[in-house]
């Protein structure tokens, strides 16, 4: 999922307090699963800001709502008057919700989380990153851990020589995703193949081809 | 053996003596005067001279630049490159660069990781890593070829090394890993300091066993220590290196103002006894701000005089 962070009450303070009428917009998908973001934070973020404004002496007036997914139109609709009363939002969406809001509508739309990474949640209230999208996906000959998302280099063929008691150069509270490569393909019977290099890695279907677009003709409608 | 390129270092390899280079960090200014000077200092006492590369990621004057110095002055250099800062353009622009000036040893690295230098908030690059740099290098060197598949007209001659380390973990896959790295094309390897010669040698016996000594040329890295509390420092702060007690206790017995020679007698006794060892043909002597005590390790160590080749 997307895992996103709230962002400090005084930064987020700043984007809105010139506005009157200022909807925090939630997004209960992928950022509500690490509790940021969600219907619920929303909530919470507006009464935060309604004290703030109060402390502030300013006048203005916040609401709040929000959807399963910013980042779809038809989620849109039950909550167009709310969005049509405000003079800005505040979404709480990660960075695609809020894009894909500020082309919809023709007001400010202010982001409310840094989005962090793809990650999981490896327990309650912990979420590491495990994927960067790079568009060609690797995990088949690395024994399922990736080492663009979790090798601070992203060294293909690893590890590198910064690699101690399983940790990266980093941090001690890191872990060395080669080593973890390692212990897997032993795990798996596979140690054999650590010796294949692996070949130089084309990035053109990552962030470095540009923006990138997937069309599945067979799913779109002839509308 | 016979050298394949013009590169002295590996014709002081192919005739078979120990070879000897050393280490010399480029200034965090544009000034030559020191770099000149820290050079004419080991000049005599080494076969070729390592250029670090922004070493531990603090930024320096470039490597390139201070090769060619050395170039210009009658000196072997050993352009060290690191896969952090550059993209396979660039990589490639620089190797062809350095073959403009002739620069015939380059050594493929992938670098420290930007948060121990002078610029944390800034980019990595790794579009390559150090073996798949090897690997371009000999592409370019050997068959010719830029990685788009063109052409090079006048193709350099490089003689490509890579580093080793044999204590990083895991340990099991140290040999396995060298052994890639010889695949990938390395033709002599540096290896990290060695202040644990019992598994340095541990790990030659494993790099033996599976021939890798006799398909790359392997140099054995040291650092003498100046005081104890480098050594300390260097075993509980350097990423990767292994410094056992007893070399932090020989030096922390040593009274303080002995300490700097107590560690370049050790740096000399472990020379002498990594020349035993099977499978060592060279040693890289990374003495850090400290040029001035190459000559005389290499002289106590035997290695002196430096072959004619």
């Amino acid at each position: 999922m997307i895992v996103g962070e709230q962002k400090p009450l005084e930064e987020l303070w700043e984007s809105i307090k010139d506005h009157k009428k200022v909807l925090v917009f939630g997004c209960n998908t992928c950022v509500a699963v690490c509790q940021q973001g969600g219907n619920k934070e929303a909530e919470i973020l507006a009464s935060l800001l309604r004290m703030k404004a109060t402390q502030e002496g300013v006048d203005m007036e916040i609401q709040d709502s929000g959807i399963e997914r910013q980042c779809e139109h038809e989620f849109f609709e039950k909550t167009e008057e709310r969005v049509e009363w405000a003079d800005a939002v505040l979404s709480t969406a990660c960075g695609i919700g809020v894009q894909f809001m500020a082309e919809k509508y023709p007001k400010p739309i202010y982001p409310g989380l840094n989005t962090t990474f793809l990650g999981a949640v490896e327990e309650l209230g912990v979420y590491t990153e495990r994927c960067q999208a790079c568009g060609q996906c690797i995990l088949a000959q690395t024994g399922g851990i990736c080492p663009i998302a979790r090798c601070a280099k992203r060294v293909m063929n690893g590890p590198c020589g910064g690699s101690t008691n399983g940790k990266c150069e980093i941090s001690k509270d890191v872990d060395c995703a080669w080593q973890l490569i390692v212990d897997r393909l032993k795990l798996l019977g596979r140690m054999d193949d650590y010796e294949k290099l692996t070949p130089i890695k084309d990035w053109s279907s990552d962030r470095a081809g540009g923006p990138r677009k997937l069309v599945r003709e067979d799913v779109q409608h002839d509308s | 053996m016979t050298a394949k390129t013009p590169s002295k270092l590996e014709k002081v390899l192919a005739a078979g003596h120990f070879a000897v280079t050393s280490e010399c960090g480029p200034p965090r200014g544009s000034d030559p005067t020191e770099i000149v000077e820290k050079a004419e200092i080991i000049k005599d006492h080494v076969d070729a001279i390592n250029i670090t590369d922004n070493q531990t990621s603090v930024c320096r004057t470039c490597s390139l630049a201070v090769c060619i110095r050395l170039k210009t002055m009658g000196l072997e250099p050993v352009l060290q490159m690191v896969t952090r800062d550059r993209n396979r353009i660039a990589l490639q622009s620089d190797i062809l660069g350095a073959a403009h000036w002739d620069i015939n040893n380059i050594l493929c690295l992938s670098g420290d990781h930007q948060s121990f230098g002078d610029s944390s908030k800034g980019q990595n690059v790794h579009d390559l890593d150090s073996m798949q740099l090897l690997q371009t290098v000999r592409l370019m060197c050997d068959e010719g070829k830029f990685l788009g598949g063109d052409d090079i007209k006048r193709p350099p001659q490089m003689f490509a090394g890579a580093a080793a380390n044999p204590f990083a973990d895991p340990f099991e896959i140290r040999v396995a890993r060298l052994a890639k790295k010889v695949a990938a094309g390395a033709q002599f390897i540096q290896t990290q300091c060695i202040y644990n010669l019992d598994k340095f040698e541990e790990w030659m016996k494993g790099v033996r066993d599976r021939g890798l000594h006799e398909k790359t040329a392997i140099m054995a890295g040291l650092t003498p220590m100046k005081s104890a509390g480098m050594a300390r420092y260097m075993k509980n702060r350097v990423p990767g290196m292994d410094v056992p007690d007893e070399v932090v206790k020989r030096l922390a017995d040593t009274p303080k103002e002995k300490q700097a020679e107590e560690g370049i007698k050790m740096c000399i006794e472990s020379i002498q006894r990594l020349k035993e060892v099977e499978g060592v043909r060279g040693f890289h002597i990374m003495a850090i701000e400290w040029e001035e005590k190459v000559p005389g390790i290499v002289e106590a160590a035997g290695l002196y005089p430096r072959p004619e080749v």
